[in-house]
């Protein structure tokens, strides 16, 4: 067997916080997400990248351990400080990590939060079930102080009010105010600012990096958009067709990409590249439906620089102690960054 | 919230005076002259006219349906035209007894159907969850006057437990009047269950399905727990609104259910009056179960508000 990307890199060491390995997600007889591993060490900011349908969200909600009935996760998720291992735990252990150890920010603020609840007693709920705060006077209070952490004006109206008087990116500062409330040692973000307005996005976008690191806390933040990972965080892993591909420091793996399909995606982002016809560029195909990648490489049929040995699965080549890709083609590593423009224009006519 | 209401209280005003009218001209378009039917065919045209003009049944129909609607409002709903007493006492009589079944009848469906639709939306991939399904399914197939005659079998007539009809007031033996309730509303309230149930069942799948239940679990609630706090109210609203639909037929159904049991409540009132001819009293009892439904309906609406603050209007 060769050493797949959930094995490297090998052991976690103590600054891990999280511990991600050979992590599969299952439905029926389809893989949905395939031998994902990775790690993230205390306070740090990690991106999750990918298109829709890469296995992003299973990942992250397998770390929940909230996947949609009928998923299943196998593997190994280690947090630090939790002595059991996350896959598999029974819901009385998992609902004491959940909300304390790891909070979640999820991508639709709009329906996140309970309709028929005051906002105040919403936040004050996660200081109460993990008894953080000693009664509920208490817990309103620093529901009401979280609330002003997260920006609200009058927050202490704010806290009366029901998610129906707020908007979608004051919704959204709620959502973020209960993840932070415990403060968590990681925290999960699933494409937070992807249903806000683009006025709005930054603005949140800034609320949380602050909050993670007023708090010190870890975040493994999933986005399609790639400016936002560059402004939030400082590594990233790229994801397609249920595994990892790439994984590396933002900067490099931006300027510098190896595997083929970063670089498609780069080049896909960069909308200052066109073709003679005026078009931006794009990656040939579409997104296989899940489940339905091509084995061995799972990007081969989309990619200009496949050949027969890409229908063998490609070893997950380290360049660092957290960084790698899994390409039989990569590009070349020398290659300057103005080297790196998308070859593939041309395809992308079809 | 304040306007709501006002709104609310009209839409009531409005709806209880167009179903008067349509009540009140129904009995009116009806063949056959009241007092002729009241007397039969071989009354002289003397005394037919006689009760016409007792009963101002020679006045325009504006006339008589406004006296009949001021005999409503002021609870002096005048008298009967076979009997000539008034039907006032009866009415109230009568209302007691149905209200009594409707309301354990709901109560009794209210009671299986809450917890056993919760359970079968929870366990609906479960074997346990189809089984449920299944038995509510059988349920809502029976129609309750035949779950009556099923009870009286087995429990009146097989095992001698308990009295196959009659009915006592409460505060004459309270002890029999319980024992003489038992199997009507069992009768109602079963059939009422099977049918909420399912309604419950997909309200509840519905919630369980709500981003925010997975909030209340990634705060650290168990499945459970988030249902019960985050997920009930929620579904609340749809299954209100069905019980409130289910009272009509539960109030069609009383009426056969009386028969069944010879219970004197106003389901048998309406079709003793029909057999007799009694046309005033079946224009009273009409205009009652109407107006119970009405006002259900009304209270519906108020609860909705309470339940669900987005209906009330107003920002922060």
């Amino acid at each position: 067997m060769t050493p797949a990307p959930g094995t490297a890199p090998a052991a976690a060491t103590q600054d891990d916080v999280l511990a991600v390995r050979n992590l599969d997600v299952t439905v029926g007889g389809r893989t949905l997400v395939e031998d994902v591993g990775f790690t993230i060490r205390a306070g740090e900011r990690v991106g999750l990248i990918g298109e829709s349908g890469s296995g992003k969200s299973l990942t992250a909600l397998s770390v929940m351990g909230l996947l949609p009935e009928g998923l299943r996760a196998s593997g190994s998720v280690r947090l630090a400080g939790v002595d059991h291992d996350l896959v598999g735990a029974d819901e009385a252990r998992m609902s004491r990590v959940r909300g304390k150890e790891i909070a979640m920010v999820f991508q639709e603020p709009m329906t996140a939060l309970n309709p028929t609840m005051r906002v105040g007693r919403q936040i004050a709920e996660v200081l109460l079930i993990h008894r953080t705060r000693p009664d509920r006077a208490s817990a309103r209070a620093a529901a009401v102080e979280l609330l002003a952490q997260v920006g609200l004006p009058d927050p202490g109206a704010a806290a009366q009010a029901y998610p129906h008087q707020f908007s979608g990116g004051q919704r959204q500062r709620v959502v973020l105010a209960i993840a932070l409330a415990n403060d968590p040692a990681l925290l999960v973000c699933d494409e937070p600012t992807t249903a806000l307005d683009v006025t709005v996005q930054a603005r949140v976008l800034d609320l949380i990096v602050r909050g993670v690191q007023d708090r010190r806390s870890a975040m493994l933040f999933i986005t399609h958009d790639l400016a936002v990972v560059a402004t939030a965080c400082e590594r990233v892993m790229v994801m397609y067709g249920g595994r990892l591909v790439e994984s590396g420091p933002v900067r490099e793996v931006f300027t510098r990409p190896r595997h083929r399909y970063t670089q498609g995606l780069i080049g896909a982002s960069d909308l200052t590249v066109v073709d003679d016809r005026g078009r931006l560029a794009t990656i040939r195909g579409s997104v296989p439906p899940a489940g339905r990648f091509p084995a061995g490489c799972v990007f081969r049929n989309r990619c200009d620089h496949a050949t027969e040995v890409c229908a063998t699965r490609p070893e997950w080549i380290p360049t660092g102690p957290d960084s790698g890709y899994a390409c039989f083609h990569p590009v070349p590593g020398s290659a300057a960054p103005g080297a790196t423009t998308p070859t593939n224009q041309e395809a992308g006519r079809g | 919230m304040i306007v709501r209401l006002v709104q609310r209280i009209a839409i009531l005003l409005a709806s209880l005076a167009v179903s008067s009218v349509l009540v009140f001209a129904f009995m009116a378009v009806l063949p056959g002259d009241p007092a002729r039917v009241a007397l039969g065919t071989s009354a002289s045209d003397s005394a037919v006219a006689q009760l016409r003009q007792e009963f101002g049944l020679d006045r325009p129909l504006v006339a008589q349906y406004l006296s009949w609607v001021r005999g409503l409002v002021t609870f002096a709903p005048g008298n009967s035209y076979i009997s000539h007493a008034p039907i006032g006492p009866q009415l109230a009589d009568r209302l007691q007894v149905t209200l009594w079944l409707v309301g354990t009848g709901m109560v009794i469906a209210c009671l299986l159907a809450l917890p056993l639709g919760t359970l079968m939306a929870v366990r609906h991939r479960k074997p346990s969850g189809l089984v449920l399904s299944a038995l509510s399914q059988v349920g809502v197939a029976i129609p309750a006057f035949l779950a009556g005659i099923l009870l009286i079998t087995v429990f009146a007539v097989g095992l001698g437990w308990l009295p196959a009809n009659g009915w006592t007031p409460p505060d004459q033996d309270p002890v029999l009047f319980l024992k003489q309730l038992v199997m009507p509303a069992l009768s109602l309230g079963i059939v009422q269950a099977a049918v909420v149930t399912r309604y419950v069942r997909s309200a509840v799948l519905d919630v369980l399905r709500e981003d925010y239940l997975r909030t209340a679990r990634a705060k650290g609630l168990r499945p459970t727990r988030a249902l019960l706090r985050h997920g009930l109210r929620n579904a609340a609203v749809p299954v209100v609104t069905v019980l409130a639909l289910q009272l009509a037929t539960l109030l069609v159904g009383s009426v056969v259910i009386e028969r069944v049991f010879v219970i004197p409540g106003l389901g048998s009132l309406l079709l003793d009056s029909v057999a007799n001819r009694d046309l005033i009293v079946v224009q009273d009892v009409v205009m009652i179960i109407a107006m119970a439904v009405l006002l259900v309906n009304f209270l519906v609406d108020m609860v909705y508000l309470l339940i669900d603050p987005r209906l009330r209007g107003g920002g922060s």
